[in-house]
């Protein structure tokens, strides 16, 4: 491979705005052959509109893109795939009934006698399944049945069919278990070291240190700087993009307190083979995380105290008294006061087409209805009150919640199971794919409910967070609590050695070790 | 069917390749054994046994229902709906009984506008909905009024005559094979499979399966629905032709329209077609509309009222419907019965 002197993509002075919102404004960015250029930000920079318009999903107001010097512009990502950019999105573009095969070839499907050639096609599909390291994924497998981990990875190998010049990675390892991340990574520096210009987004801090050869940061749709990787420190990174002093993003954690009665306890939970024996005492003021691997059961235990589950074996009490948890309604009744913040807003959490207000109002619309009416002027005040709290940016609180930033977003699906007034509250991975600011506003948030005498059952597959906000973790392996870490012993390095059902460290905080490395 | 799956069993995990394959095809072969028992049954109560004329009427009205099904089948699957198949049918009904006459060029030359016309009337329908970004129902219900009303124009009484040798063509047999079947077999194998394996072909069920991936995997979503109704459109134009073979005449006839168009949705979800669109088979379809016809045939060999048709037809359409969703009763997530 030749490699010019000008870079293999360049953008410059590119502005794009939605109405009167300004998502870019005279941004440049450059990649080139055989690198890999890590794109930072907190969400609301503007590092995905880059990429929808590289992926020709939309299309700048001003500025140029030249690709091998040859400026360009393309009008659908039908047009961005032919002049080879692949886009592997946080957002799968996987079609759910066709089968992986189909999937991997729909854009360019080999052809024989005018007629898709179907050999030839699930050929193609195996090598490009092998190259990511999904050997175990069938190639007539329909995506729709298969776990999203393994639907991820047959995102990145339809991207890889393509034999892109430029691959974009857009928080694709988000969905992924460590041991695929450790496979992708491999991937990718090989792909790296045949020419390949990847672009890589993604909000773990410790992925871009291992991969990155280059950095460049956005923030506020305006391009900041450009440096190579390992030039700057982290809380340097941060600064940057958050544009400001980086203090501690964790509050400090409450002394220790003498107990009370459990408000939620379980005995022997188990469901379906994949939750055994779950023993758990959560009182009035905790918060208590999950940890472990990614799909050990951390989930389905959320889902089974919310009622979504059949088949529950074992006894939830609520304050001392068994209860059966036969649906949602029911878990968020007077009674029990129980909320759960699904892990996927756009279809568990909001109504997207609906305004900011009534999805607000729709977990707790009974609270504010007499005799099935309504009383609007309560909702309202209630509704204030809940955007005050959370310091919710709405434009127009009658607007479709689909126009807010994710952070914000995620900040409505939280405000509208507040509303409920809940006494427990769990969180599915409620900080996936939000920015610096809004988290750190969330974990204040979490600290301030159980001061105020909630008790809080808190999944996160970010270890930081685990430790910067938990009084204690319990760590799930196969579905199962494998030990509970508190105190001095809740450290990064337990963690993982516990998520992996492995002996822990008693030297804490000792050995900085990743996730990805310890998986491989 | 095996055309049709396109299996490669080479190297191993072919069980596992068939198991996919049996999972894509449930609601097709479901539809075929459904129809298997119930014919056996009227062949068997028949105490005078199957004549070969008996085997041709029941195919010919089988083969109208299942060609304007067979028609409806490609919008289902790109997760839209034709409501105007139906009147394409009579329109070309109503054409062919004045066109396809005279000596066999003008007859040819007949069938083909007959046919062009079908196509033109889905072609219609298929840049209305692309390019006025329009829901599916609301065009095909308007232009399929307006379908009708051409009909009414051409033909307001009904009458009308075609050439004989091609009715006797159409509605003979060859070595017992009524020509109504092969011509379902030639539509299936000219028509069905080579779409289903073509670039338009597999984008329909693409965009039924999820329009927003579709696109942004570069699937060409606009030519892939024009040419859904469009074929649409060309199938409904065949069936127009076989019935003006069997009557020797056209008719607009509004409720022979509508009633062929609910049939026709009938037979797709009986034949295992997700009305969501992205699964589907229009073989099924051709199995779903002779299931409604032969529920027509078991009430005579049974003695039973005819008029109480509808009501065997719907509860056989419930029927097949609850066999498609008897795997939500093995569901243990309650949100998996929202995906």
């Amino acid at each position: 491979m030749t490699v010019g002197t000008a870079p293999l993509l360049r953008m410059e002075a590119i502005t794009k705005r939605y109405g009167g919102v300004r998502a870019l404004e005279d941004v440049r960015f450059e990649c080139d052959r055989g690198k890999i250029h890590a794109l930072l930000g907190e969400n609301g920079a503007g590092k995905s509109t880059l990429i929808k318009i590289l992926a020709g999903v939309v299309q700048p107001d001003s500025g140029q893109i030249t690709l091998d010097g040859q400026p360009i512009s393309f009008n659908s990502p039908a047009a961005a795939n032919a002049a080879g950019i692949a886009c592997i999105f946080q957002e799968l573009s996987l079609l759910p009934d066709l089968s992986v095969a189909d999937n991997i070839a729909i854009t360019r499907p080999p052809m024989r006698f005018g007629l898709i050639d179907q050999g030839a096609q699930r050929r193609l599909a195996e090598e490009a399944l092998a190259r990511v390291g999904g050997e175990d994924i069938h190639p007539l497998a329909p995506v729709g049945d298969l776990p999203l981990s393994r639907r991820q990875m047959v995102e990145i190998a339809k991207a890889l069919a393509r034999t892109p010049k430029i691959l974009i990675l857009d928080e694709a390892t988000s969905a992924l278990t460590a041991a695929d991340v450790t496979k992708v990574f491999r991937m990718l520096k090989q792909l790296k070291a045949d020419g390949m210009a990847i672009i890589y987004i993604s909000h773990r801090m410790h992925e871009i240190a291992e991969l990155a050869d280059d950095c460049t940061v956005f923030r506020n749709g305006r391009y900041v700087e450009t440096f190579a990787a390992g030039t700057k420190s982290d809380d340097a990174i941060v600064e940057m993009m958050i544009g400001r002093e980086y203090s501690s993003v964790f509050p400090p954690l409450p002394e220790k307190k003498s107990g009370g009665p459990s408000m939620l306890s379980l005995k022997g939970l188990s469901w379906a083979g994949q939750l055994n024996d779950i023993n758990l005492d959560l009182k009035a003021g905790e918060v208590v995380g999950l940890g472990g691997l990614d799909g050990q059961g951390q989930r389905q235990l959320l889902l089974a105290l919310f009622g979504t589950l059949i088949g529950v074996t074992g006894t939830i009490e609520i304050n001392g008294k068994a209860v059966k948890m036969s649906n949602p309604g029911r878990a968020k009744s007077e009674e029990i006061g129980m909320a759960l913040i699904p892990e996927d807003r756009k279809n568990e959490g909001l109504m997207l087409p609906m305004s900011v207000r009534d999805n607000l109002s729709f977990a707790s619309i009974e609270g504010f209805s007499r005799f099935g009416i309504v009383d609007r002027k309560a909702e309202a005040v209630a509704i204030d009150d809940m955007i005050k709290l959370l310091n919710i940016r709405v434009g127009d609180i009658d607007g479709p919640v689909a126009s807010l930033s994710g952070g914000n977003q995620q900040k409505v699906v939280i405000a509208k199971w507040l509303m409920t007034k809940p006494r427990i509250i769990l969180l599915n991975d409620p900080t996936r794919g939000i920015d610096v600011g809004t988290k750190q506003e969330l974990y204040e948030l979490l600290r301030r409910l159980a001061e105020g005498g909630a008790a809080i059952l808190f999944y996160s597959t970010d270890y930081d967070e685990l430790i910067g906000c938990c009084d204690r973790v319990l760590v799930f392996y196969n579905g199962a609590v494998v030990r509970t870490l508190e105190g001095a012993a809740l450290t990064e390095h337990n963690l993982i050695a516990s998520a992996h059902n492995l002996p822990t460290s008693t030297k804490a905080g000792a050995a900085q070790v990743f996730a990805t490395e310890a998986a491989s | 069917m095996s055309v049709e799956s396109g299996l490669s069993t080479k190297g191993g995990r072919s069980w596992e390749a068939w198991g996919h394959w049996f999972t894509a095809q449930r609601g097709l072969l479901i539809s075929l054994v459904i129809f298997a028992i119930m014919f056996g049954f009227y062949a068997w109560k028949l105490e005078v046994g199957l004549s070969a004329s008996m085997v041709n009427t029941a195919a010919n009205k089988g083969a109208l229902l299942a060609l304007v099904a067979m028609a409806q089948t490609i919008p289902v699957l790109t997760g839209g709906l034709d409501l105007s198949v139906g009147m394409v049918f009579v329109l070309t009904n109503c054409l062919a009984a004045s066109v396809v006459n005279g000596d066999p060029r003008m007859t040819a030359l007949g069938i083909i506008v007959v046919l062009i016309t079908g196509l033109v009337c889905g072609i219609i329908n298929g840049i209305i909905i692309v390019y006025g970004r329009l829901q599916p129902i609301i065009v095909t219900l308007a232009t399929g009024a307006v379908f009708f009303g051409v009909a009414l124009a051409l033909r307001p009484e009904p009458g009308g005559s075609v050439n004989f040798e091609f009715a006797d063509f159409m509605t003979t047999s060859f070595f017992k094979v009524p020509s109504s079947v092969i011509l379902l077999l030639a539509v299936v194998l000219f028509i069905w499979i080579p779409y289903r394996r073509s670039v338009l072909g597999r984008a329909a069920y693409a965009i039924g399966s999820s329009e927003h991936a579709a696109y942004m995997s570069g699937v060409p979503i606009a030519r892939a629905k024009i040419m859904a109704y469009a074929l649409a459109g060309f199938l409904a134009a065949i069936a127009g032709l076989l019935l003006t073979a069997l009557t020797y005449s056209g008719a607009a006839k509004a409720s022979l329209g509508a009633d062929y168009t609910l049939n026709s949705i009938a037979a797709v979800v009986i034949g295992g077609t997700s009305l969501f669109g992205g699964a589907g088979s229009a073989i099924g379809s051709i199995f779903g509309a002779f299931i409604m016809r032969t529920v027509g045939d078991l009430l005579i060999v049974f003695d039973i009222n005819p008029v109480l048709q509808p009501l065997f037809v719907g509860i056989v359409l419930l029927f097949a419907v609850s066999l498609g969703s008897l795997r939500l009763l093995r569901i243990k997530n309650k949100l998996d019965l929202y995906r």
